[in-house]
C-alpha cells in the first residue's frame, strides 16, 4: 500500500493521539487537598507506608501512623509509658500471669456502625496469626498457646512443606460478647503492656470478608475514619468518627495524610504552608529549623536506640573484657555532638528512657575510660595489629558515625579499622542470620511496647536466636534467660521491672553490643495548627491536633 | 506504509519478550533476600517468610520463574508485589500521572526548544545565538536534582508562582516540575536545531526558493525547517521513551506519585513482577514511539518511503 504524504501524516497522528488518550484517560486520582477552614482540617506528613492499610501486617512507622489514627486498641499508653484502661478494654486481668481474661467496655464500634466484641479481637488474631495469610504481625501471638498448630511447616531450606492445621489459636476463647480469655504458653505479668501494639487491633466482620479492599480503605474503630480509598504514592483523607467512644475525640474535623518520597520537599512544603504537621526533618535541617520555626519546633524523646553489636561467635570477640573495653574507648557524646548536633542523645543503658524501668546509670562500661579499656584490652590478650572491621548497611545514613567510632578506637586503643558498609539491608540481614559479621556492627531497635522486656528477650536471650528472632550477636546466658523468665512470671509490674533490670546488669556486664544513642523526635508544624504531640512511638498524637 | 506499521508492530513482541527475561533474570541476579529485608530488625515468623516465598515462587531456579510469571501473564494477571499490591493496581495508578508530566515536558521541549533553535539558527553569531549556545550549556551542565531543588525554592516557596510540591492543582502542578524535567532535553533541541537550520540555510534548494523570490517567512518555514526537523524528531521520538520511564529524580523532589519512583523502589525491593511488568511496559511505548518518529519521517522528507 502506499500512501500519500497526507495520509502517513494522518496515520501518525492517529497513534499518537491514541496513545495520550489511553495514557491520559485513566483515574485522574489528585489526592484531596481541600482545606476548608471552617471546623478545621490540616494536613500530615507520612512516609509510603510498605503494607495496605492492615494493622496486624503494619510493623513499620509509617504505617502505624495511619493505623493509630484509625484504630484504638485494647489500652493506651501515657507519657510515662504507662498502661491506661482508656481503649476498648475495661479490665485485662489474671491470676497466674498465664491465663488473660479481657473484658470489654460497652458503646465501641466500628466506623461501619457494628460492635466492637470479643470476636473482633479473636478472630482479627487468629487471621494476624495464621502463617498462610502471611501477616507481619504473626510473631506477636507466639507467645498464645496453639500458635504452632497456625504455622505451616518448613523445611530446612525454608520451603513450605504442609500447611498449618488449625485456623484459630486454642488459647484464645471467647466467652461472652465482651468478654474473651488468653493462654500464654509461659506467665507473662506484661501481658497487658503489650497489647496496645497495632498487631492486638481488633477488625470488624466486613474485613474477613474482603481483607483485600479492607486494605484500601479501612474500617476501625479509632478517633478518624477514612473517607475513601488509601491512594499509594498520594495518601487519604480521613474525617472524624463521631460516634468514637474513646475519651479523646477528634478535634480536627479533618486530616489529609500526604504520602512524600523526599523528605526535603515535605520540608520545603512545610515551610511553604502546604504542610501542617512534620516529624521527620531532614539531617542538614534540623539545626536551622529551631530558628526556622520558632515555637512550631518540638522535639521529644523517641523509643529508638541505636547501637553495635559484637559477633560473640568470633574467637576475636569471644572474651567479655574486649567487648567491655571497646565500650569504655568511645566517647558516645563526642559523636552525638559532632555527627548529629545533639539531636541523639548518647546511650547508658540497653533500655530507651521513654520505658517505665529504664536507668541513667544501668551501662557502667559506656562510660569514657581510656587507661581502663586499654588496661582490659591487654588482660584479654587482643591483637592489635589485626584492624578491626566496622559493619553498617548502606545508604541509610550510618557512615559518619560508625567512623567516627573508628577513629576513637584508633586513637584511644590505637586499633586500625575497615569499614565494611557496602551492604544494602537485603545482604546485610541475612549476614547477620548467619554469623557472617567479623566485627561489630550497626543495630537499631524501635519499641513496640513499653516494656523493658520488649528492649532484652527478643534481642538477647537463647529462645530469640538468629534466624528465627532478633539475637544477632549470639549472645547466650542462662543467667540472664532464668532472670528475664522469673520477670515473666512476676506478680507486680513493680516486681517485674526489678527483675528486667537484673537481668539488663547482667547483660552489661557481659556487653554483647555497644549501646550507642537514643533517638529524639524533631516535629515542625505550621502556624495553623496547634497542640501537636508525639507520643512515645514518636508517632503524632492526630487526635488532639487543634487548627486555628 | 500500513504494512510497515504492522510489520513494526508484529516486531515489538520478540522485544518486549527478550526484554521482559532481561529484566527479570536482572532482578533475579540482584544480590541479597527481599523477603528478609521486608522485616528489618524484627525478623518475621518463620512460616511466614516460608509462605511468602513460596507465594513468589522465590525458590524456583530463573527459568522455571520466567515460565510461572509468563503463564500467569497468558491469563492476564500482572501478579503482585511483596505487600500484595497487583502491578496493575500501581501501573494504572501511576501512569497517567507521569503521562501528564511527560507531556507537559514535550510541549516545552518542543516548542521553547524548536523556537530558541530556529531564531539562533537563522541569526548565526547574532546576540540571541550566542545567549542561547551560553545558557543550554549551562542548563545541560547543571545536575537535575539541583535544578529542581533551586526551582522549588525560588518559584515555588520564595515567589510562589507555583505549588511547591504534589499533584492537588490539576495542570498547574505540573508546570514547573515538566519545566525541570525538559530542561535539558529543551537544551539538546535548541541546539539540534540550531546547527541543523543553520547547515541548511546555506543549501542548494534554499539559495534556489530565495531566487525564485519566496517570501523570507515561506523560505525559512516551509523549506528550511521542515528539512531540519529530521534528527529533532528522532531525538523528541526517542526522549518521549526516556522522559516516560525515568522521570525518577524530578518526580521526587516534586512529591510526583509517578511510574518512574515505583520502578526504583521495586528494584530496591528485587520485586521481580513489578519491576518487569513496568519496565516492559516503558520498552513499549519506547518502541512504539520510534515507529511514530519513522511515520514522520515520510512526512517531513518526501524521498522516504515505506513499502
Amino acid at each position: 500500500m502506499k500512501l500519500s504524504k497526507r495520509k502517513s501524516a494522518l496515520v501518525a497522528t492517529a497513534i499518537a493521539a491514541a496513545m495520550l488518550m489511553t495514557a491520559c484517560g485513566g483515574s485522574d486520582n489528585s489526592g484531596g487537598g481541600s482545606t476548608a477552614s471552617s471546623g478545621g482540617s490540616f494536613s500530615i506528613y507520612i512516609g509510603e507506608p510498605e503494607n495496605p492499610i492492615v494493622p496486624g501486617n503494619t510493623t513499620e512507622s509509617e504505617g502505624a501512623q495511619v493505623v493509630e489514627a484509625l484504630w484504638t486498641g485494647l489500652v493506651k499508653y501515657g507519657d510515662d509509658s504507662s498502661v491506661q484502661y482508656t481503649g476498648v478494654a475495661d479490665s485485662i486481668k489474671s491470676d497466674d500471669a498465664t491465663t488473660w481474661t479481657v473484658t470489654l467496655k460497652d458503646g465501641w464500634t466500628f466506623h461501619d456502625g457494628t460492635p466492637v466484641t470479643a470476636s473482633s479481637f479473636v478472630d482479627a488474631w487468629n487471621y494476624t496469626a495464621l502463617s498462610a495469610n502471611a501477616q507481619a504481625g504473626s510473631s506477636f501471638f507466639a507467645n498464645v498457646e496453639g500458635y504452632d498448630a497456625l504455622q505451616g511447616k518448613t523445611d530446612d531450606a525454608g520451603a513450605v512443606v504442609a500447611a498449618p492445621t488449625a485456623t484459630e489459636m486454642s488459647g484464645l476463647k471467647v466467652v461472652d460478647d465482651k468478654t474473651f480469655t488468653v493462654t500464654l504458653t509461659a506467665p507473662f505479668a506484661q501481658y497487658p503492656v503489650t497489647v496496645g501494639y497495632a498487631a492486638f487491633f481488633p477488625q470488624p466482620e466486613s474485613f474477613f470478608k474482603d481483607p483485600a479492599a479492607a486494605g484500601k480503605k479501612p474500617v476501625g474503630n479509632g478517633p478518624f475514619k477514612a473517607d475513601g480509598e488509601f491512594v499509594p504514592g498520594q495518601g487519604f483523607t480521613v474525617s472524624r468518627y463521631d460516634n468514637y467512644a474513646g475519651d479523646a475525640k477528634a478535634k480536627a474535623d479533618s486530616v489529609d495524610f500526604k504520602v512524600y518520597t523526599d523528605i526535603n520537599t515535605a520540608y520545603t512544603d512545610t515551610q511553604g504552608g502546604n504542610l501542617d504537621v512534620l516529624n521527620n526533618i531532614p539531617p542538614d535541617a534540623i539545626t536551622t529549623a529551631k530558628d526556622t520555626f520558632g515555637d512550631r519546633y518540638g522535639e521529644t524523646p523517641s523509643s529508638s536506640f541505636t547501637y553495635m553489636g559484637f559477633p560473640t561467635y568470633d574467637p576475636r570477640y569471644a572474651d567479655k573484657r574486649v567487648r567491655q573495653a571497646f565500650s569504655l574507648a568511645i566517647d558516645r557524646k563526642a559523636i552525638t555532638d559532632a555527627i548529629f548536633s545533639g539531636t541523639r542523645v548518647p546511650a547508658n543503658s540497653v533500655i530507651a528512657p521513654v520505658v517505665d524501668g529504664y536507668r541513667d546509670d544501668a551501662c557502667k562500661y559506656c562510660k569514657v575510660d581510656v587507661a581502663k579499656a586499654n588496661q582490659l584490652l591487654d588482660a584479654a590478650g587482643f591483637d592489635r595489629s589485626k584492624p578491626v572491621d566496622l559493619w553498617f548497611n548502606s545508604g541509610a545514613g550510618h557512615d559518619a558515625w560508625v567512623e567516627a567510632v573508628g577513629n576513637q578506637l584508633r586513637t584511644n586503643l590505637g586499633i586500625e579499622f575497615t569499614l565494611q558498609g557496602n551492604l544494602d539491608f537485603s545482604q546485610y540481614l541475612p549476614l547477620q542470620d548467619t554469623k557472617g559479621m567479623t566485627g561489630p556492627f550497626r543495630l537499631g531497635w524501635s519499641m513496640d511496647y513499653p516494656s523493658p522486656q520488649n528492649y532484652l528477650e527478643p534481642l538477647y536471650s537463647t529462645k530469640a536466636l538468629a534466624p528465627a528472632g532478633s539475637n544477632t550477636t549470639f549472645y547466650s546466658n542462662p543467667k540472664f534467660d532464668q532472670l528475664l523468665a522469673q520477670g515473666n512470671q512476676a506478680t507486680s509490674n513493680d516486681e517485674a521491672i526489678k527483675l528486667y533490670q537484673q537481668a539488663e546488669d547482667v547483660l552489661l556486664e557481659d556487653m554483647p553490643v555497644l549501646p550507642m544513642f537514643y533517638g529524639l523526635e524533631q516535629t515542625v508544624w505550621s502556624d495553623r495548627v496547634a497542640d501537636v504531640k508525639v507520643d512515645i512511638f514518636g508517632h503524632v498524637d492526630v487526635a488532639s491536633v487543634t487548627v486555628k | 506504509m500500513g504494512r510497515f506499521v504492522v510489520r513494526r508492530l508484529l516486531l515489538t513482541i520478540p522485544v518486549l519478550l527478550g526484554a521482559s527475561f532481561l529484566i527479570f533474570a536482572m532482578v533475579y541476579a540482584l544480590p541479597g533476600d527481599p523477603i528478609r529485608a521486608l522485616a528489618g530488625d524484627r525478623p518475621l515468623a518463620p512460616a511466614v517468610v516460608a509462605q511468602l516465598r513460596a507465594e513468589f515462587n522465590l525458590d524456583d531456579p530463573l527459568p522455571v520463574q520466567y515460565g510461572k510469571y509468563l503463564a500467569n501473564l497468558a491469563h492476564g494477571d500482572f501478579g503482585s508485589d511483596f505487600h500484595g499490591r497487583p502491578v496493575l493496581d500501581t501501573v494504572v495508578q501511576r501512569l497517567p500521572v507521569t503521562a501528564k508530566l511527560t507531556l507537559v515536558a514535550v510541549l516545552f521541549e518542543t516548542i521553547i526548544g524548536l523556537a530558541a533553535g530556529v531564531l539562533a539558527g537563522i541569526r548565526r553569531n547574532s546576540f540571541f545565538d550566542n545567549v542561547v549556545l551560553v545558557s543550554t550549556t549551562l542548563i545541560i551542565s547543571i545536575p537535575i536534582l539541583v535544578l529542581g531543588f533551586f526551582a522549588q525554592f525560588l518559584f515555588g516557596l520564595k515567589l510562589g508562582w507555583f505549588p511547591i510540591a504534589g499533584i492537588n492543582d490539576g495542570w498547574y502542578s505540573y508546570l514547573l516540575p515538566g519545566l525541570v524535567l525538559a530542561s535539558a532535553s529543551l537544551a539538546y533541541v535548541a541546539r539540534l536545531t540550531r546547527t541543523s537550520i543553520a547547515e541548511n540555510m546555506s543549501a542548494d534548494y534554499v539559495r534556489t526558493a530565495r531566487a525564485k523570490g519566496l517570501p523570507n517567512r515561506t523560505v525559512i518555514l516551509r523549506h528550511t525547517l521542515r528539512n531540519s526537523l529530521i534528527p529533532v524528531v528522532t531525538f523528541i521520538g526517542a526522549d518521549i521513551g526516556a522522559l516516560l520511564g525515568g522521570a525518577i529524580v524530578t518526580e521526587a523532589v516534586f512529591n510526583i506519585p509517578g511510574i518512574g519512583r515505583a520502578v526504583f523502589d521495586a528494584v530496591k525491593g528485587q520485586e521481580g513482577a513489578v519491576v518487569v511488568g513496568i519496565v516492559t511496559l516503558m520498552v513499549f511505548f519506547f518502541v512504539f514511539f520510534n515507529l511514530i518518529v519513522d511515520v514522520l519521517y515520510a512526512v517531513l522528507d518526501p524521498r522516504i518511503r515505506y513499502d
